[in-house]
């Protein structure tokens, strides 16, 4: 029922929540939301809501970047914010959700990897980036990535004695971001394509499309849904959300 | 801890700032959010509805189920995702401690699943999620006998002190005795003990948090007619 209602209005298109195909919901963003967090940040997106929180340690490097400081991006989809999640160790969603934030973030190389190196080969900073949602109304992706932004942005070293952490110690040193590429995730229904799907929307989308841009650079994809999309979708998509990020990057200051 | 202050200054029988709220998760059926200083707990309630797989059933009576998880960033040092063995304790006597509040006889087969999670702590982690989800549970409008508030008791040095935090509880032979209060039965239905306490001061130690739960029930209250004052 719901479903015929959604598609008939986007035959004319219009969405349920009034809003144009190509606008997204209101974004509010609130940083320092816990404490004991290097960084922490909440992104509503309408009645979507995300927290992310950022905690650094000190760890070994990978062998393959001896150099480099490491980021790990985890999503717990917790039962708290939608009636279908589970208990249970990270399933499928949990893990690409999880993994969009992550290229979003190392595929742009906002992070300077290098300067997270504190002894080559033995040393680095591991930057743990872990994400919640407390209600999902559609289109996690883009408030995560958006709490994972602001949850970076926000954070702040920890004290080290000994080259160990001082937990609940913090300094004034921020960690170093060169940019900030923002993700659009699109929804396709029948023909129709649209911005920031809400969870009514998404419960019959055929397909969708998340896009990470900066600068009118794509650095990362992902498309999920059932059905196909074409090169003009893809281009369609890309073009509103190069349109679009300087607007959504502005929340972020 | 030699005088009568507090490393934060409060007084021995005086708890933290206590902040309430309910619905603030719109896709749950009931929500609450609960501040005690700097610990934030926040619950979702879902159901009735029904319960998978199916051998767990009861023909006779809804079932009650309670998960406690903080998130990993929640503390100083990072927590690993998912469910650990104190986290399946707690969620075990959450449960035990809203049991006797709620009355699911009108719902045979079916599951009232709640979900606490740690935002942010220090100390009192149980007793501020315990909180919430009672409130949670009013705000679902699943029937309830009684409401329920928690809080810790504790005793630093031969004094009986509430709500701990986490530099008392660090001090040498502190005791933390967390205990839940039904608010009109005004009987326990969370008692747990972590120390070396004698029977005087334990008597000394429940009075205190009876009369402390009487306080949070009054602002759980608050919470719950702020709430429908704004619908």
């Amino acid at each position: 029922m719901n479903n015929d209602y959604i598609t008939s209005l986007l035959k004319e298109d219009k969405r349920i929540d009034g809003r144009k195909l190509d606008d997204h919901r209101e974004i509010k963003i609130e940083y320092n939301v816990s404490k004991n967090a290097e960084g922490s940040a909440r992104c509503k997106l309408g009645e979507t809501e995300v927290i992310a929180g950022v905690k650094m340690s000190i760890g070994e490097p990978y062998p393959d970047s001896q150099d480099e400081g490491v980021i790990i991006v985890t999503a717990e989809l917790i039962p708290l914010a939608n009636p279908e999640f589970e208990l249970g160790p990270p399933n499928s969603w949990a893990t690409e959700l999880a993994r969009v934030v992550d290229r979003g973030i190392r595929e742009s190389n906002m992070i300077d990897f290098k300067s997270l190196c504190i002894k080559e080969g033995e040393k680095v900073w591991m930057l743990f980036l872990d994400i919640y949602p407390i209600n999902d109304d559609g289109n996690l992706i883009d408030a995560s990535v958006l709490a994972a932004l602001a949850a970076l942005k926000s954070a702040r070293f920890p004290k080290i004695e000994d080259d160990k952490v001082v937990f609940g110690e913090f300094t004034n040193e921020k960690l170093k971001l060169s940019k900030l590429p923002i993700t659009f995730t699109f929804g396709k229904i029948g023909d129709t394509i649209m911005l920031d799907p809400n969870s009514k929307e998404e419960s019959v989308l055929d397909s969708r499309l998340s896009v990470s841009v900066f600068d009118g650079n794509i650095h990362a994809m992902q498309k999920g849904g059932n059905k196909e999309i074409s090169i003009e979708d893809v281009e369609k998509i890309v073009d509103i959300a190069i349109k679009k990020e300087k607007e959504v990057r502005s929340l972020l200051k | 801890m030699t005088s009568e202050k507090r490393l934060d200054g409060r007084k021995a029988d005086e708890m933290r700032e206590i902040e309430a709220k309910v619905g603030i998760i719109k896709r749950a059926d009931g929500s609450a959010y609960f501040r005690i200083g700097d610990t934030i707990a926040i619950a979702a309630v879902y159901g009735p509805r029904e319960l998978f797989p199916r051998f767990l059933q009861n023909p006779e009576t809804g079932i009650l189920r309670c998960n406690y998880d903080m998130t990993t960033f929640s503390v100083t040092e990072r927590k690993r995702p998912g469910p650990n063995r104190r986290g399946v304790e707690i969620s075990l006597v959450t449960e035990k401690s809203l049991l006797p509040a709620v009355d699911l006889s009108q719902f045979p087969n079916a599951v009232v699943d709640v979900f606490v999670e740690i935002i942010q702590a220090n100390s009192g982690t149980r007793c501020a999620g315990i909180s919430a989800a009672s409130l949670a549970l009013a705000h679902a409008g699943v029937p309830m006998k009684d409401m329920v508030a928690a809080i810790s008791v504790g005793k630093i040095n031969g004094k009986v002190y509430v709500d701990l935090t986490k530099d008392e509880e660090d001090e040498e032979d502190a005791t933390d005795i967390p205990v839940a209060f039904t608010a009109r039965g005004k009987k326990l239905t969370l008692l747990q003990l972590d120390g070396n306490v004698s029977k005087k001061e334990l008597q000394e130690a429940l009075k205190l948090g009876k009369a402390s739960c009487e306080k949070i029930n009054k602002i759980q209250y608050k919470a719950l007619k702020d709430y429908y004052k704004n619908e």
